[in-house]
């Protein structure tokens, strides 16, 4: 290490107060670590990493630095990414529940996404279709790699169908099957035809794109061309909407359908947390689309309203006050003042608690500082409920988000396309005459907006961090751990592939992927949720105590018994 | 035992060239077996008189894991073993895929390990496409090549591909160049050309083998030409290559040439002079 660059004092209680923190971190110039965690790199792999290592700076419009993402991770490196049939299957397509999900692949790609993230979802009654406790796969064995694997599928969609009856059944392709050619799309069409059900294929290879931010779009793209509008029936209620982005991991879905529930306000559909197919098809029909994750589903939210009409905002329902203004927006948009006020009763009635139990927490975790390197938008909401109790997130980056999503949406027109990103494809969708309705005039929208409800709107996460935290995209374990060594923070937060490297140098570490077996985090319950493990995580002193016996003796003495 | 694999361009009559040249093997006594590597599965067809051959893969289809050697070994012309690997219908699937299963399954069956046999001949579909083509180069399951060529510029334009696919697994799966076979396509100064061209890649141009319609007829008839008209000159020149490559000790690691030179050489000899 540099003698410029001085880590922190390893007794980070050492300063109850929180005031004291910007003097702590001062001694840490972002500048220098991103030297530092350059240092060891080949020249051309510094070079590549160095657009993707940014000391956050914020000028007087507003402007950040130039932010390169989704962009290869480099041979080499250990990347926290997944690959594009994890993204399309396991993310998107996961948490419907009466999809019947078949991977046609050898069989390690479907055992090893089963059941892994934690998408709950609840059938309304033990009647209703649940197929998300089953694996099915094609099993291809090498026979089928040489003969190619057809006619194996079509056996497998007979079978699945023989068995559940389900309403729809979908398949998702694997590496080896985009490199001998099967092509899943033309049997879907033939059994759909065959079956009379709706059957639709995922070109979702793993090795498509760079992350698995392009299975997000072919699920999506998929669910948008081959379900959504098929069902044109309007859902009697006052305030429709579509949760978009939102994936029910640990329950944060029904918490969220609890607080909206008791606002009056009526979901159509969520994409895709606690979904079901007949809700993708009638999703068309609300009149609001809200957007929780940005990455993996704006697309989405511009082509409903291209084809139908709908207008989106963004909102978020990770922090009890991101809840509050994101139901606040809500009941903007419908400018009806009943919704309104009902709309603050729910927030009077839920604050209170909370603000107890957040004041008692902050009391024991202000000053303290967090590291999120997770997900497409979980990196920037999460920093709302750490914010909350006076936790200050010093470093951040997304795994597989894109330049939008740390910049905002500005630079939109100026992302270049490559051969990875034309690789994905983009859906050209038109108005459909029939179907669309306008849900507000253009007059409406601008008057709206005066109000200072934002559209299509999302400023990315680097305008909203402080100047001078660190921002790195597709961060590696090499960099992950020179990162706790220099800031030493009190609590890192990523995935499962990282947890045990972060715990064995003795810093607490949560999983935002899975919330390890807590959650749901979102909403306000949700928050409370967060303020409290967060609390036992950073204030235990448990990983104080963690030293090998060979880091305390490095050299162990022995001698035979029998001697 | 001597592995050979014989490559060279799609059409130019390797299947031809291997399985005459193995008839002169045999009427020389010597013991061989025939590995087809080509999905069409029609390498043996002069050998056997015909496609008697159930393939190894449709053979693994079938059986499953309950595969016999005399399953998919078949006995030919002279007592020579014939064996297809075969491989899916064109367009799908992965061909490639199949030839390593089928290479690795007579292996495990022990094909390899008659003691009395002289020689095994691979006869590999068209040019190296992918990585199952070039399985019969890799791990030493052939150890010599011979490039089947004529004076035309794509078929010395594979030759000089399938040399770098030989320089590719030269160290590691111990394969050498034991030369080209032109097989005549009476392009002008065919002879004097493949034998420069053999000489860029650093080998040399074993035989040249005129054209001859008695070839088409033989091979009508499902037969070689040493079977066929066992007396006609043609016989004689298949005899002779057999002769050579028994005989041949030149095995280099080729020189692949770049396709300007390739271009420069077909201009200073070829057609274009």
């Amino acid at each position: 290490m540099s003698t410029k660059l001085k880590g922190r004092g390893s007794n980070s209680n050492e300063n109850k107060s929180g005031d004291a923190l910007p003097d702590r971190l001062s001694m840490i110039d972002p500048e220098e670590v991103k030297k530092e965690l350059l240092a060891r790199y080949p020249a051309k792999v510094a070079r590549k990493r160095s657009k993707q290592i940014m000391a956050n700076k914020i000028d007087e419009e507003g402007e950040v630095p130039v932010m390169s993402a989704n962009v290869r991770t480099i041979p080499g490196i250990i990347t926290q990414r997944g690959c594009c049939y994890a993204g399309c299957k396991g993310v998107i397509l996961g948490p419907t529940r009466d999809i019947v999900n078949i991977t046609h692949g050898p069989i390690g790609c479907g055992f090893y996404s089963w059941l892994t993230r934690r998408n709950q979802t609840k059938p309304s009654s033990d009647k209703d279709d649940n197929f998300m406790t089953y694996c099915l796969s094609t099993d291809m064995q090498d026979k089928d790699i040489v003969f190619g694997g057809e006619e194996k599928l079509k056996t497998a969609i007979q079978e699945a169908y023989d068995i559940f009856k389900p309403k729809a059944i979908s398949i998702f392709a694997t590496c080896p099957v985009g490199l001998i050619g099967d092509d899943v799309h033309s049997v879907a069409r033939e059994m759909k035809e065959k079956l009379g059900i709706n059957i639709f294929g995922f070109s979702c290879e793993g090795y498509r794109g760079v992350s698995q931010s392009a299975g997000h779009h072919i699920a999506n793209n998929g669910i948008f061309t081959h379900v959504v509008g098929k069902d044109d029936s309007i859902k009697k209620a006052d305030y429709k909407i579509n949760l978009l982005g939102e994936y029910n991991i640990g329950g944060d879905g029904f918490e969220i359908d609890r607080i909206l529930d008791n606002c009056g306000i009526s979901i159509v559909s969520t994409f895709s947390g606690n979904s079901t197919y007949d809700q993708f098809a009638n999703s068309h029909t609300a009149d609001l689309n809200t957007v929780m994750c940005h990455r993996s589903i704006n697309y989405v939210a511009d082509m409903l309203e291209i084809k139908y009409g709908i207008p989106w905002i963004k909102i978020n329902f990770i922090g009890a006050k991101s809840t509050a203004k994101s139901l606040r927006k809500i009941a903007t948009y419908f400018e009806n003042p009943k919704l309104i006020k009902k709309v603050e009763e729910v927030i009077k009635k839920e604050m209170p608690q909370i603000e107890t139990i957040r004041k008692d927490v902050k009391k024991r975790c202000a000053g303290k500082i967090a590291m999120l390197f997770v997900g497409g938008s979980r990196a920037h909401h999460y920093q709302e409920l750490f914010k909350e109790i006076g936790m200050k997130t010093i470093s951040a980056g997304y795994e597989f988000a894109h330049r939008d999503d740390y910049e905002g949406r500005k630079v939109l027109p100026d992302i270049k396309i490559d051969a990875d990103s034309r690789n994905i494809e983009e859906l050209a969708v038109e108005k459909n005459e029939k179907k669309y309705i306008a849900r507000k005039t253009d007059k409406e929208i601008e008057k709206l907006e005066e109000q200072g409800l934002a559209f299509k709107s999302y400023n990315g996460m680097m305008p909203e961090m402080e100047a001078e935290a660190l921002i790195i995209d597709d961060v590696s374990q090499y960099e992950t751990e020179m990162l706790l060594k220099i800031y030493k923070p009190d609590i890192y937060c990523a995935g499962i592939k990282e947890k045990y490297a972060i715990q064995k140098n003795g810093i607490p570490m949560k999983q935002l992927h899975s919330y390890d077996s807590g959650g749901p985090y979102a909403g306000f319950k949700g928050a409370v949720n967060f303020y409290k493990e967060i609390d036992r995580l950073v204030n235990s002193k448990v990983w104080d105590y963690l030293e090998a016996p060979w880091q305390a003796n490095p050299e162990l003495s022995a001698k035979y018994v029998w001697e | 035992m001597r592995k050979i694999a014989i490559y060279g361009k799609g059409g130019i009559g390797k299947s031809t060239t291997t399985q005459n040249t193995v008839a002169g093997l045999v009427e020389a006594g010597k013991k061989i077996m025939v590995v087809g590597c080509d999905p069409k599965a029609d390498s043996t067809r002069l050998l056997l008189n015909g496609l008697a051959q159930k393939t190894v893969l449709d053979t693994l289809r079938e059986e499953g894991e309950d595969v016999i050697l005399e399953d998919v070994l078949k006995s030919g012309y002279g007592g020579t073993l014939c064996t297809e690997s075969g491989g899916p219908e064109p367009g799908v699937g992965c061909a490639g895929r199949g030839i390593i299963t089928s290479i690795n399954l007579l292996e495990q069956l022990g094909a390899y390990s008659d003691e009395t046999l002289d020689y095994v001949f691979y006869d590999v579909l068209g040019d190296v496409v992918c990585g199952g083509f070039a399985m019969p180069m890799r791990e030493g399951k052939a150890k010599e090549i011979y490039i089947v060529v004529s004076g035309e510029m794509m078929a010395m334009y594979a030759a000089n591909n399938i040399c770098k696919g030989i320089v590719k697994f030269a160290n590691s799966g111990g394969i050498r160049l034991g030369g080209l076979i032109c097989n005549s396509r009476q392009v002008d100064n065919e002879k004097e050309m493949i034998e420069v061209l053999a000489k860029k890649l650093g080998t040399q141009m074993i035989h040249f083998i005129p054209r001859e319609n008695m070839v088409q007829q033989a091979e009508i008839n499902r037969k070689t030409v040493i079977e066929f008209a066992p007396e006609h000159p043609q016989a004689d020149e298949y005899r002779t290559l057999a002769m050579k490559i028994d005989e041949n000790k030149n095995f280099v690691i080729p020189t692949p040439i770049t396709i300007e030179e390739l271009e420069a050489l077909l201009i200073k000899h070829g057609i274009a002079a």
